[in-house]
């Protein structure tokens, strides 16, 4: 059986603009258009603009839907008000991570999750099991398109206010209604605009006038690995837990959510091993899957385009993860010399 | 800036994208504009040494890119005799300027009847027409 790959709305401009469209979990999507470095400092000096419709939006309503989230997300939800957002994560019983999502309130009860493409029907269907009476949980992907403007200048470039980060609000954009979101997976100030699905091309064709350079997932790849944000898939799995990878500060441990007490023993004991940040110091080019030695593996890696060097993040024992630790990597069979740092391993001069 | 399109007419190609211009019993190699291009811009160059042995239809180096890891594969056997260090130090280089500065080793032959086997510009574009 030939898989058909879905497109989002934006396909036919993607291919007018000449962009390499590869396959990314079932979907047809562009991996870049003039080049991943161009576009990766377009969005550390100026402004980006990237389709990402392939994500999910699922809509959870009703008089129930802040407990069942309390439940469901590692993150404690009742702290943010309508027209906040908020890092968190969907959590089996083994405190793994079943996807890592940004939850938008707009009212009491009123609840938009929008989660990785690759884990939209995994995350669907762990909620839509679990759903209370009194809440309603739908997907409403397909209704939507989502454009992520990122940059130092995207706001200006956008005419828009600097709002705090992980809020949002209704709007528009050159006569397009849309939902505007300070939120984003650059590391830079920006945006992320959701708009209706028949409405896209004309989002999109509005903030290419303004300014915006189409980047390409390669990019935004880059541009997440430098900053450290976690990617699903690679970083953090259902048989990673969040406080291995760092993510304790998204876990609100003090109540009751799936897994929470494995969490709980896991933060007491210490981790056995943590997903740690480094930076290459022999000439090599890290790759998901090489092996640390000592026992490790790389889970992201790929070439810093502002550091021009190797990075990448891996789990390693507890004990060789400090900042400063030397890493041995195993880059098909040659053994390259790296050390762990600070996140993240890109910080903007100031 | 990344080179047009082109494939020289005084080199010989390898169906694996390389090509080899032939001086004597010397040879300069590369990677051919369809192959830089479809790796994208590269950032890394993992040259072998130099008096190494280097075989026909054998990787003797890799090439990457932000996405991709590609093995260089020798259209022709024999000894190393230089490595072009600015294509190490700037990969780029191969990017745009793939059958001048971008070139990658320098070899002596150690058979040089093999370029018989190698295609000629005419050929090679039709192979990649073919892709």
């Amino acid at each position: 059986m030939v898989a058909t790959l879905k497109r989002t709305p934006l396909y036919a401009r993607h291919v007018e603009l000449g962009a390499r469209m590869v396959p990314f979990v079932g979907w047809e999507m562009p991996v870049q258009y003039k080049g991943v470095i161009p576009e990766h400092r377009a969005v550390r000096t100026d402004c980006g603009a990237f389709d990402v419709s392939h994500m999910g939006e699922l809509h959870v309503d009703g008089p129930t839907a802040p407990a069942f989230l309390q439940e469901m997300l590692s993150n404690d939800v009742d702290r943010i008000g309508d027209g906040e957002a908020q890092y968190t994560l969907l959590t089996n019983e083994q405190g793994g991570i079943v996807d890592d999502l940004i939850v938008y309130r707009f009212a009491p009860g009123q609840y938009l999750l929008v989660v990785n493409a690759s884990n939209r029907a995994a995350v669907y269907d762990w909620l839509k099991e679990r759903e209370p009476r009194g809440c309603e949980v739908r997907d409403t992907s397909d209704d939507y398109a989502l454009v992520a403007v990122q940059g130092p200048r995207s706001l200006e470039r956008l005419e828009l206010p600097d709002q705090p980060a992980f809020t949002h609000a209704m709007g528009e954009l050159d006569g397009i209604e849309v939902m505007i979101s300070r939120t984003g997976y650059t590391g830079e100030k920006g945006v992320e605009l959701c708009c209706a699905a028949e409405d896209a091309t004309d989002l999109w064709d509005a903030v290419l006038a303004r300014g915006a350079v189409p980047c390409g997932l390669g990019a935004r790849d880059t541009l997440r690995l430098e900053v450290c944000y976690p990617l699903h898939g690679n970083d953090i799995t259902p048989e990673t837990d969040p406080i291995s990878a760092g993510l304790g500060w998204a876990c609100a441990l003090g109540k009751e959510f799936t897994g929470v007490e494995t969490l709980r023993g896991i933060r007491e004991e210490g981790p056995a091993r943590r997903l740690v940040a480094f930076v290459m110091e022999e000439k090599a080019i890290p790759r998901q899957g090489m092996p640390i030695e000592g026992g490790g593996e790389v889970t992201s890696g790929t070439h810093s385009p502002m550091l021009d060097r190797g990075i990448g993040m891996g789990y390693v024992p507890a004990a060789g993860s400090a900042p400063g630790s030397e890493l041995v990597i195993d880059v098909r069979g040659k053994p390259r010399r790296a050390y762990v740092v600070e996140k993240p391993i890109y910080r903007k001069e100031t | 800036m990344p080179a047009a399109e082109s494939y020289p007419d005084d080199l010989k190609y390898h169906p694996e994208h390389d090509w080899a211009r032939i001086e004597g019993d010397e040879a300069t190699l590369g990677i051919t504009w369809f192959a830089q291009d479809a790796l994208g811009e590269l950032v890394h160059y993992e040259p072998p040494a130099v008096g190494a042995a280097v075989a026909k239809d054998e990787s003797y180096g890799e090439v990457e890119s932000v996405k991709a890891v590609s093995e260089l594969v020798s259209p022709l056997s024999g000894e190393v005799l230089e490595v072009n260090e600015k294509a190490v130090d700037e990969p780029e280089t191969v990017n745009e300027d793939p059958y001048g500065d971008g070139w990658l080793i320098r070899i002596r032959m150690s058979d040089p009847s093999e370029a018989d086997s190698l295609m000629d510009a005419a050929a090679y574009r039709e192979h990649v027409a073919e892709q």
